[in-house]
């Protein structure tokens, strides 16, 4: 009996007595770990679906201050994106794991320091999204909203965010599929993601490599499936 | 209406406009022309200030465009009317005419909805309302335009080579649309490549050269006996 890694208690030792190879992987082992792996393909979704969620919040308000006519709002949203972007993940995500409990005082869930790693550096890819959206509408949009007499803040929001918002779906998609491969990351402070519960069933089953690539298969069904979602999403919003 | 002193523009080490004097009484119709790059199009855009003037003073119905808040109340008195339409793609015909005059004017949408009815019929596109804007022709765009412009009751409607994107027949619909509305006595300013129109609507016609207004008066004056030899070289070419 190996302990369970999360209430599940399993007997994968068992596995052996079974006689099911095929070219020399033990496909019982694949089998058997399918629905561990699978619970931890989720808890990646949810990760990467609040990330690039809280991130998408950060990069509207970022990307907006990049084209501000406020100095000081351009240039603390140039700064956020360029040290966010310029710095690796795996690094952001130390930072805040080890940074968090000290400012806030108090230890910090894995799950927490994950989000917030994994939101802050999405935002600031997102911002730029936003900024090459925003940029690529028409300058006379902005012009005919001003010479009706309304303001640049309420021309943003009526008329030009809503067009943007058409053009930023598809690179927002590619960034929810880059965050779902790179919230693998976060496996290393711990936090028992897809790739975190592979690397836990290998350490008491030895199953290397039937385990890494049933992870690999299950990282890319996901991301195949949401780069159709998002085709059929760009066909749904083209207007017309 | 609109008075403008000593009116300068540089782009850079371009200087577009050279100090230009313009006045526009109430319901006039001052037509200007000019070669490309003469500034004409930059002049009519200092006058809601979507370009702001390098130096020199602009003033529009009493209302000098100095603080952040005036350009807004002068812009809501200003309608204006582009060369590319601009009209907003992602709302229909009836949403484009009705944004400002709800979200700056505080109409109820009832209220906006009747006045954007009621400027489609008089534009010819009273069946339109529920249209895309690119379901229409650049003519029917141009007419919406026009008709969002005019629905924020605007007193001065400005017209920046309103037909320039058009083919013929359709320039003739929307110069009709604005034959109509100078005749009911709007104020107008219009930048314009089309002569007749100049000649048969426009109480006065300024001709620019080189960022500044070289000669300005009635249009049999300007078209039949021009003084300046610039004017004269410029419409041997254009008419």
């Amino acid at each position: 009996m190996v302990p369970g890694f999360f209430g599940l208690d399993m007997d994968l030792t068992l596995l052996d007595a079974v006689d099911s190879e095929f070219l020399g992987l033990n496909l019982s082992l694949i089998l058997r770990s399918f629905p561990l792996l699978l619970q931890g393909s989720l808890i990646t979704i949810e990760i990467t679906a609040l990330s690039v969620g809280f991130g998408l919040i950060i990069g509207m308000f970022v990307g907006i201050g990049r084209l501000a006519h406020n100095p000081v709002a351009r240039i603390l949203s140039g700064i956020y994106v360029n040290f966010l972007r310029g710095t690796p993940l795996l690094v952001q995500i130390f930072i805040i794991y080890f940074l968090l409990p000290i400012a806030l005082g108090q230890r910090v869930d894995p799950f927490v320091a994950a989000v917030t790693a994994c939101s802050i550096n999405s935002g600031a890819y997102i911002a730029e999204i936003f900024r090459a959206g925003i940029q690529s509408i028409d300058k006379g949009q902005m012009e005919a909203g001003r010479s009706l007499g309304m303001s640049w803040s309420l021309t943003m929001r009526t008329v030009i965010l809503p067009q943007a918002f058409r053009r930023i779906v598809p690179p927002l998609g590619n960034e929810f599929i880059a965050m779902l491969k790179d919230s693998s990351l976060v496996s290393v402070i711990g936090f028992e993601e897809l790739t975190r519960r592979g690397q836990l069933i290998i350490s008491t089953t030895y199953g290397t490599f039937e385990i890494w690539f049933s992870v690999a298969v299950i990282y890319l069904v996901l991301t195949f499936s949401i780069s159709r979602l998002v085709k059929y999403l760009e066909r749904r919003l083209t207007p017309g | 209406m609109i008075h403008i002193h000593d009116l300068h523009k540089r782009f850079g080490h371009l200087e577009v406009l050279k100090g230009v004097d313009f006045h526009v009484e109430p319901s006039e119709v001052v037509v200007v022309i000019g070669p490309s790059g003469s500034g004409k199009s930059t002049l009519l855009r200092c006058i809601n200030h979507l370009e702001v003037p390098t130096k020199g003073e602009v003033v529009v119905d009493g209302i000098p465009l100095t603080s952040a808040e005036n350009i807004n109340r002068v812009r809501a008195e200003v309608g204006m009317v582009f060369q590319r339409f601009n009209l907003f793609p992602h709302m229909r015909v009836v949403d484009n005419i009705t944004l400002a005059p709800i979200r700056v004017r505080g109409l109820s949408p009832e209220e906006a909805g009747e006045r954007a009815r009621v400027l489609l019929d008089k534009v010819g596109l009273g069946d339109k309302i529920r249209a895309w804007p690119d379901q229409l022709s650049g003519g029917q765009q141009q007419r919406v335009a026009i008709a969002r412009a005019l629905a924020m009751q605007p007193k001065v409607m400005l017209f920046d080579e309103a037909t320039s994107a058009l083919d013929p027949e359709m320039t003739k619909e929307v110069l009709g649309v604005m034959k109509d509305l100078a005749r009911e006595g709007m104020t107008m300013v219009v930048v314009t490549h089309e002569m007749g129109f100049a000649r048969e609507v426009g109480h006065r016609v300024l001709f620019m050269d080189d960022g500044r207004v070289v000669e300005e008066g009635v249009p049999g004056q300007i078209f039949d006996a021009p003084v300046h030899e610039r004017t004269r070289a410029f419409l041997s070419k254009v008419l």
